[in-house]
């Protein structure tokens, strides 16, 4: 998953997280990047139409964001489910996102034939405990 | 959370190398079971050319799982059966509509095989790790194996060209 891909993940969690716009401070947090950095990449991402950006507010993904977030939710959440039920990784979470800027989505979509994902992903997926609310261990952690 | 596309531990570098011999896995059971999928008399229908190559691609997945296997055993670490993939496998596979759509999950297997090592030797190349195996030795693996990939892919492009 590339690095643009990882922000419109960021920013459609934070969208969820905070029933509003994104803000800067947390995408920060959930990237673990600067403030910064988020900014510029954000400025990028709105000179592609994929955000819009509104000052002291933060970012909202337009309609093209909106399905490359989804797309890249899905990535993660099936890099989660392996990593926590074929590879049984109790630190899954950590694991996915260190590995997913190195697995690539046709990767991704090759593990996919081995995990249980619904229909429905990514909306069952859980933002404040960051798994599918259907992964058994993300509810066992609850 | 790091950004980059590098590999940072050994521990990182191992997780990996499990991945790619679950895809191996996958590639393995997915080859077998597709010749299984198929109704009695349209077996007879699938030419010796195409049994032959989901043959050779099951041993080839094999012989690379047994060196991304050393690999790992030289980290310490432990990696996934074959039998626990061939059932996840088996639990969620839907049989390919005729010889045309095997072959072409048999090229989307080599295709995202060799993606999957051409990024992982790229995030070896780009750390400046030390790991406790021999980068050098796991680098000439992979590239091996690249390179086996690439020849499967183009195996089956060969092959889906002359039957059109």
């Amino acid at each position: 998953m590339n690095t643009a891909d990882q922000y419109l993940k960021a920013v459609y969690l934070a969208q969820r997280l905070e029933d509003g716009p994104a803000a800067t401070g947390t995408l920060a947090d959930i990237l673990g990047v600067s403030p910064a950095s988020v900014n510029e990449m954000i400025g990028k991402l709105e000179a592609q139409d994929l955000v819009e950006h509104e000052k002291y507010k933060g970012a909202r993904l337009t309609d093209d964001g909106l399905e490359r977030a989804h797309h890249a939710l899905q990535t993660y959440c099936i890099i989660e489910r392996f990593l926590a039920n074929v590879l049984e990784v109790e630190e899954f979470r950590e694991e996915a996102r260190a590995l997913e800027s190195v697995i690539d989505d046709t990767v991704a979509e090759r593990l996919d034939t081995i995990i249980d994902r619904r229909a429905e992903c990514p909306d069952c997926f859980d933002a404040e405990a960051d798994c599918c609310e259907y992964l058994e261990v993300c509810s066992a952690a609850e | 959370m790091s950004l980059g596309q590098r590999v940072s531990s050994d521990h990182q570098l191992t997780r990996l190398l499990q991945i790619g011999i679950v895809l191996e896995e996958v590639v393995e059971s997915r080859a077998a079971h597709h010749l299984e999928s198929l109704p009695e008399e349209d077996r007879a229908d699938v030419d010796a050319e195409v049994r032959a190559l989901l043959a050779d691609a099951a041993a080839e997945s094999a012989e690379h799982r047994e060196r991304l296997e050393a690999l790992v055993d030289d980290l310490d670490a432990e990696t996934v059966s074959y039998e626990e993939i061939n059932a996840l496998v088996d639990a969620r596979y839907g049989p390919p509509a005729d010889t045309d759509g095997v072959l072409y999950d048999q090229l989307c297997n080599e295709e995202t095989a060799y993606k999957f090592y051409d990024d992982l030797i790229e995030a070896i190349e780009a750390s400046d790790t030390e790991f406790s195996v021999d980068r050098e030795h796991v680098l000439e693996t992979l590239s091996a194996i690249r390179a086996e990939e690439k020849e499967g892919a183009q195996e089956v492009t060969d092959i889906m060209e002359r039957r059109t």
